[in-house]
């Protein structure tokens, strides 16, 4: 096995009483597609925060690239980026001053040579003088992918990277990330619930609920664990497990 | 060349990133006047108020001076005191208006995870609060000129010292606005408008710090502010310019803006803790 390039160690976030995410330690292995795949409220996207830096565990360690995410995460910063449908970029700055702008914060060393070949390989070029804000959705989510790989990051943090997304799209979008992985050997970390982008991008799997990594392996390891056919049915099969089980441990009313 | 080579090529952005970096702060003055340049109506926005101030009381000025022999001997005090109070109003409004944007347009989280480091965002603020200042203040100050023949910049040096007193000042309000808006969301966004009103009786813009009841004026020599129009006055009225004034008003900034800063870096540290880059926006 590679080097690890995520090592997460007993990684817990409460919010007052709430727990997020509940003791979870797991490691990433350079070079490799792993997933945090789980149901709303699993802890995936407070889990990708946490290694970010984006948010201070409540306790337990990140290191990415060898450095500690708490006390070191502005040495890592420059050779890892991060997408989200959730967080937008400037809505009414062009596409082509979003991308000057994140250009010069990551100080590349050539700005519009680097924008010129990632926008062509997105397909981007035509939508280069359009405000951000006005660009449809799956625009916004390939515009976000090309902030994200701006500079060529050795690991990559996506959350949910083909949603909203039309099925066409969503599939050359993979097919580019794992064009990307193979000529750059980066790393990448993505939180989905969509289990055909698990099954054909990802190596590993990390399942969560409620906070917790519940299971872990390779997707064809998952689906001959559980007996299925599917990794939806995987997922599904663990779901209303969990849900079954919280249902026969709830106390009725009678009692 | 391995891949991490030609990362590093790519990017000379392998290197870990500098503690500060004058190109990270100019990319984020860059963003501000992208969308500065993006919509003339914000840059009209930004002189009309000023100008509209001028032309108030440019004409209140001319009617006091048929009928005050005390106005008529400086003339210069109310249109002086319009055009240093939107020094202070406008470098305000400048920095918690442009950290405002990154709220509204959600972009928070992209920029902490990007080797933007918070203390060079709080000086990009600075940077564009000064640019947005010029862009307002600039074209009034020639509007007096021409309407009342009347020059601000015949307050000579003094008037450096006066305008960089009051923007720094702003700076510091705008800088604890931010972080209230970045603690409180959304809820605390006209703070961004109406804190800067509160001090207002108490700066002592158009009238002696003496017009204020005693326990008042002890709220009103704690603010730059009130320092700084204590000393126009001085120069206009009496001709003499109070150093004790000035040293008074650079102090209180030292503290005023140390306490901004710090208060917005504190709010990025409980940003973290709660969660909140991922979560503030519209």
């Amino acid at each position: 096995m590679r080097d690890a390039v995520i090592q997460v160690r007993e990684l817990t976030k409460r919010f007052d009483q709430v727990v997020a995410v509940d003791s979870i330690s797991f490691e990433v292995a350079g070079g490799t597609i792993t997933a945090l795949l789980g149901g709303n409220g699993a802890g995936k996207t407070t889990t990708l925060a946490m290694v970010l830096g984006l948010l201070l565990p409540t306790s337990g360690t990140v290191t990415v690239l060898g450095e500690d995410m708490r006390r070191h995460r502005h040495r890592v910063l420059p050779r890892i980026n991060f997408s989200s449908p959730y967080i937008d970029l400037p809505r009414r700055l062009s596409l082509a001053e979003n991308l000057t702008v994140y250009a010069h914060l990551y100080g590349l060393a050539d700005v519009r040579r680097r924008i010129g070949r990632i926008t062509g390989e997105l397909g981007l070029e035509d939508l280069m003088d359009r405000s951000f804000g006005t660009l449809s959705a799956g625009q916004k989510t390939r515009a976000s992918l090309a902030k994200a790989l701006l500079n060529e990051p050795e690991l990559l943090l996506l959350d949910e990277p083909t949603a909203s997304l039309d099925p066409d799209t969503a599939d050359w979008v993979r097919g580019y990330l794992e064009s990307y992985r193979d000529r750059t050997g980066a790393t990448m970390l993505i939180a989905s619930h969509n289990m055909a982008e698990v099954e054909r991008l990802c190596s590993d799997v990390l399942i969560m609920a409620a906070g917790q990594i519940v299971d872990r392996g390779t997707p064809a390891q998952l689906i001959a664990r559980y007996g299925r056919r599917t990794l939806e049915e995987v997922f599904l099969d663990i779901a209303r497990r969990r849900v079954g089980g919280a249902r026969e441990a709830a106390p009725t009313a009678a009692q | 060349m391995t891949a991490l080579g030609r990362q590093a090529a790519v990017a000379g952005a392998a290197r870990p990133a500098r503690w500060f970096s004058w190109r990270r702060v100019g990319a984020m003055t860059l963003r501000y006047l992208y969308l500065l340049r993006g919509s003339w109506p914000r840059v009209v926005e930004l002189i009309y108020w000023p100008t509209v101030q001028v032309l108030l009381w440019g004409f209140i000025t001319q009617f006091f001076l048929y009928h005050s022999s005390w106005v008529m001997q400086t003339a210069g005090v109310l249109l002086a005191g319009v055009l240093l109070w939107d020094v202070l109003f406008r470098s305000q409004l400048g920095v918690s208006i442009s950290f405002l944007e990154e709220v509204w347009s959600r972009n928070l989280g992209h920029l902490f995870v990007s080797p933007l480091r918070s203390y060079e965002l709080v000086v990009a603020l600075t940077v564009m609060s000064l640019i947005r200042t010029l862009i307002g203040v600039l074209p009034a100050s020639v509007a007096a000129i021409l309407l009342y023949h009347y020059s601000i910049y015949e307050l000579g040096l003094p008037l450096i010292a006066f305008f960089f007193n009051l923007l720094v000042f702003g700076w510091s309000i705008g800088l604890m606005v931010s972080a209230l808006v970045l603690r409180w969301g959304l809820g605390a966004e006209s703070l961004a408008w109406l804190a800067i009103f509160a001090i207002a009786p108490v700066s002592c813009i158009y009238y002696p710090i003496t017009v204020l009841p005693e326990w008042l004026r002890v709220v009103a020599w704690a603010l730059p502010s009130a320092q700084v129009f204590e000393g126009m006055r001085a120069v206009l009225v009496d001709g003499v310019f109070r150093t004790d004034l000035l040293a008074a008003a650079v102090i209180l900034n030292v503290l005023y803006f140390s306490l901004g800063a710090a208060a917005l870096l504190y709010s990025f540290h409980v940003a973290r803790v709660r969660g909140l880059l991922l979560q503030m926006g519209e």
